[in-house]
Parts: structure tokens; C-alpha cells; sequence
């Protein structure tokens, strides 16, 4: 989206899955273990804490940045006992989250727990932004006016 | 001599119990949710969160709760407590152009790109109170139209392919990258801050700034070029990581204002814009402010400063209701000893004035009391 942050190709697999894994509800991702099992053992690097990230717009649209006011922003980086290490940052006020995206992140970067976090977490997340993104764009579409033109003369 | 005085522990925490109590009201009906307030109540929660400059819904909608409905004083608890977190950085510029758009409107062109997208408006509704809503009924979802919509193109962007209309606003090179909430007010503003100030800025007072330039106090003549509402992409840039990642959606309200022409020996006459942009859905907040940021522009067009709306001291000065009710709401606060003072001048003065009155012996050589 900004051209001069493009996002290299090798990263554009990492960031669909952190970009995923900030917009999945605390619950979508705990779905991911268990009732009774919980995450993996994992330390923590920093966090979970809640700070503020200032959100800056465009003079005009398109222009020069301008502060436009501030979001809450809670993340999150942990180390598994394998050694890696996962990160996580979303919107909101919920550390847990945070601390078990973490811990989701860190299982997607490795062999062996990838495909299980794509098919219970990623996949679903997708999905339902999928069709919530479609639900809004087709109620707003309803709503496009549709002129025409009253035919108007003596005939 | 100074006198120390101390009480009124026992009121104030008796105060606060009634005020808790008053909160709750009646028992017998069920307390409120921060859930309720955030799903029926979204346009107060939207306002909290703009004029406190956070976005959070449900801290706005707790704040909400807290202060009884009582907007500035909801806006207060969430700029106080937006000053407890440390700041983690700096977003990408939202893209605007690429909206999951939820309105989108222009008085300026009819038949444009995208079309005319009302959303969920109050306009055209007859203002006359429903009594349905007293009963808890089913309510329709919205109404969907499946067939495939062009994307909607900036206003400003449709005018500009013609050289119409002056470009984004840029800055000078001395300007930019200032920030309200880490340094104090300087004037004369760039106009990236006075943008920060005015999109944190009271609705009612600059929804009265930009009325008075409507009705000539400063006026230039505007069209709404485009209104769109809808969600935008925060993105933040995460060194350990190596690229921005997505934080999340949140929803804004962007106006652009075109308004009426300036050109020089250089540059041909064109349309000028003001801009407006308000965290969550408030299209007055949106079209006051790029009113009031245009009359703000005033001295960049070298026009006569001579309306409120133009003077950007006073307005931005002005303009925040919590700075605003803190001054003014100080006024109940104790001033025993003040008014003392002034008890005690005005009861000096009345002497002197009856002392200098006709048929009184002493001659009329005081002078005025300060």
C-alpha cells in the first residue's frame, strides 16, 4: 500500500500471517489448543503490554502526514523452548491476546506446527474477514443511488 | 497571612457515593454494558474517541459509562488515561483512497466513479421520533446489492486530472513532524498541527466556527467535493519483523472541502480545498473542520485576516474542550482568600467614592482604583 515501505517479496508470506494473526479474536486464536492444554510453554521477551501508537494522516488525502490522534496498541514477543522467537501487535487493550498471538506467530514460523496454525487459525480468520469484507461492501452497496431522469415534454 | 485549611473528607466521599448511586439509578432495571453502548450508542462512542484523540471503543464506551453520558467529561477520563502508556510509534499515513467504504457522497458531481453510496444515514430520514424503537422488535438487516462496483476515486482526484483544483496540501521544508501531545502551541502554525489540533478540537465550537464562515464571517464560498466514511488499514512498522505489519481496522470520516478560487501571475486560478479528518463516523465534525481549516489558510492566500474562523491563534486556542472546561470549570473551586482581596478593595473603593462625592469636604484629587 505504501509504495515506499513495499514489502520484499520474501516477507510477504510473514506478513499475511501477522497481518492475520492481529485481526483474530482472542478466541480464534486459543482454538488452536486444546480446551484443557493451552499454548506451548513460552518466554516471554517483552510484553504483553499496552502503549499507544499515534496515527498520522494525509494534508488533503494524499499530502503530507499529519498526527491525526492515537490507537491503543497491545503486543507481544515470546521465545519457544525450540528457540524461536514470535511477535505480535494488534489494536485494543488485550495482552492475553497478544501473548498467545505470539506464541501463534512463533508456531507459523516453524516446519512442524506451520500447517496446523494455517488450517485452525489463519484459514478461518481469512475467511471470515473474507465475508465480513463482502457483507459491508455489498450493504453499502445497496444503498448507491441510481439517477434517472424523468422524461419531461408535451407528448 | 496565609491560612491553611483542611476538611470535607467526609462530604467528598459521601459525594462520590451519591454520584456512584445516581449512576446506577433505578435497581430495578438492568445495569447498561459497555457492549450495548458501543453497538447502539456508536455515534457517542465515536465522539468520545475523536475529541479525546484515542481510539479505543470500549475504553470510550467505559469512559461513557463512567461520566454518566456526559461527553467532555467521558473525553477527560480518556485523554487522562491516554497519558498512563508509554507511545510504541508512529503509523504508516493511512490511505484513505483505499476505504472499506461506508459512505461516500459528493455535492459536486452527480454521476462520479463509485457513485453516490449513502450508508447508514440520518439525512432524508423526517426527524420525527419513532415510538417502534420503544419496543425491543426485530429489526431487517441491511438490504445487499450484489453487482460488481467501480472503485470510488478521490473528488479531488477527478478535478485535478484537469489542473483545476490546488494539489494534497504539502508543507514548507522547514515544517512537518511536529506533534500537540509532546510539544506546546507556537504560533504562527504549520499547517499539520493546526490539522492535529482542530481533528482533536470541540465538534459544537468549530461546527459554530464553520457556520460563521458560511454567513460571511470569513467566507469562501465552499462545496462538498466528497464525504467518505469507512474503515482504513493501520499500519506500523516493525524493526524486529523487517516490515510494517497490520495492526487492525478503524474507522474514520473524511471531508473535502472545495471552495473558491486563488491564482497568481504564475499560477492559473483554481479551486482551494480544506480538509477534514475525524476518528470514527461524524460528518459534521469532518465538514466543520475543513471549513475552519480553510479559513485558516487565510494568510497562505493572502487574504484579510478578519474573522474568528481566520484568526488561528484564537481558534486553536480555543478549540479544546477539555483544556477549555478545565479553565473554566476552576472557577468553582475555592477562591476564599481571592475574593476576600476583592471584597476588601471594593468596600476601599465605595469609601473613597463617597468620600469624593458633592457636599463631601474632601477635595476630588484621588485617583481611580486599579
Amino acid at each position: 500500500m505504501n509504495e515506499a515501505l513495499a514489502i520484499p517479496e520474501a516477507h510477504s508470506g510473514a506478513k499475511r500471517a501477522v497481518d492475520l494473526i492481529a485481526r483474530a479474536t482472542r478466541a480464534e486464536i486459543s482454538a488452536l489448543w486444546k480446551d484443557g492444554e493451552g499454548p506451548p510453554l513460552a518466554s516471554l521477551l517483552r510484553g504483553p503490554e499496552t502503549g499507544l501508537v499515534m496515527v498520522q494522516g494525509r494534508i488533503g488525502g494524499g499530502g503530507a502526514p499529519f498526527n491525526m490522534g492515537e490507537v491503543t496498541v497491545s503486543r507481544c514477543s515470546v521465545r519457544l523452548a525450540s528457540g524461536t522467537i514470535g511477535h505480535a501487535q494488534a489494536l485494543g487493550t488485550d495482552r492475553e491476546k497478544a501473548r498467545l498471538g505470539a506464541i501463534a506467530h512463533a508456531l507459523w514460523q516453524e516446519g512442524t506446527s506451520r500447517e496446523r496454525v494455517e488450517q485452525v487459525l489463519l484459514a478461518p480468520v481469512e475467511a471470515r474477514l473474507a465475508d465480513e469484507h463482502q457483507r459491508k461492501s455489498e450493504e453499502t452497496a445497496a444503498t448507491r443511488v441510481d439517477f434517472f431522469t424523468m422524461v419531461r415534454g408535451e407528448d | 497571612m496565609y491560612v491553611a485549611v483542611k476538611g470535607g473528607e467526609t462530604a467528598i466521599a459521601n459525594a462520590h457515593r451519591l454520584l456512584a448511586d445516581k449512576r446506577r439509578g433505578d435497581r430495578s432495571l438492568p445495569a447498561i454494558s459497555s457492549e450495548q453502548v458501543i453497538e447502539q450508542l456508536t455515534l457517542a462512542v465515536d465522539r468520545v474517541m475523536a475529541e479525546a484523540s484515542l481510539y479505543d471503543r470500549a475504553l470510550a464506551a467505559l469512559a461513557f459509562r463512567q461520566a454518566r453520558g456526559d461527553m467532555i467529561e467521558a473525553i477527560f477520563l480518556l485523554r487522562a488515561y491516554r497519558t498512563t502508556l508509554p507511545r510504541f510509534g508512529t503509523s504508516l499515513p493511512i490511505d484513505t483512497g483505499h476505504m472499506l467504504i461506508e459512505r461516500r457522497v459528493s455535492a459536486t458531481y452527480k454521476d462520479l466513479p463509485g457513485g453516490q453510496l449513502l450508508g447508514p444515514t440520518f439525512d432524508y430520514t423526517h426527524r420525527l421520533l419513532d415510538p417502534s424503537l420503544l419496543e425491543d422488535g426485530p429489526v431487517e438487516e441491511g438490504e445487499r446489492r450484489t453487482e460488481a462496483c467501480e472503485p470510488a476515486m478521490r473528488v479531488s482526484d477527478i478535478l485535478a486530472g484537469e489542473g483545476l483544483i490546488e494539489g494534497d496540501g504539502t508543507l514548507q521544508e522547514d515544517e512537518g513532524g511536529g506533534d500537540l501531545t509532546r510539544e506546546p502551541m507556537e504560533f504562527p502554525m504549520s499547517r499539520d498541527l493546526r490539522l492535529q489540533a482542530l481533528a482533536r478540537g470541540d465538534e459544537g465550537f468549530l461546527l459554530a466556527l464553520g457556520y460563521s464562515t458560511q454567513r460571511g464571517y470569513g467566507r469562501n464560498h465552499p462545496f462538498t467535493g466528497e464525504i467518505r466514511i469507512g474503515e482504513v488499514e493501520i499500519e506500523l512498522y516493525v524493526p524486529e519483523l523487517g516490515f510494517a505489519v497490520s495492526l487492525g481496522d478503524i474507522r474514520v470520516t473524511e471531508c473535502q472541502m472545495v471552495t473558491q478560487f486563488k491564482g497568481s501571475s504564475k499560477v492559473p486560478p483554481q479551486f482551494t480545498r480544506g480538509y477534514g479528518l475525524v476518528f470514527g463516523q461524524s460528518e459534521r465534525k469532518a465538514m466543520s473542520m475543513s471549513l475552519v481549516d480553510r479559513a485558516l489558510r487565510a494568510r497562505e492566500f493572502g487574504e484579510d485576516i478578519l474573522a474568528p474562523a481566520q484568526d488561528e491563534e484564537f481558534v486553536l486556542s480555543h478549540c479544546d474542550n477539555v483544556q477549555a472546561t478545565g479553565f473554566v470549570e476552576h472557577l468553582k473551586l475555592p477562591h476564599y482568600v481571592d475574593f476576600q482581596a476583592e471584597l476588601d478593595l471594593v468596600r476601599r473603593m465605595r469609601g473613597e467614592y463617597e468620600a469624593s462625592r458633592p457636599g463631601t469636604q474632601i477635595p476630588q484629587t484621588k485617583e481611580a482604583a486599579e
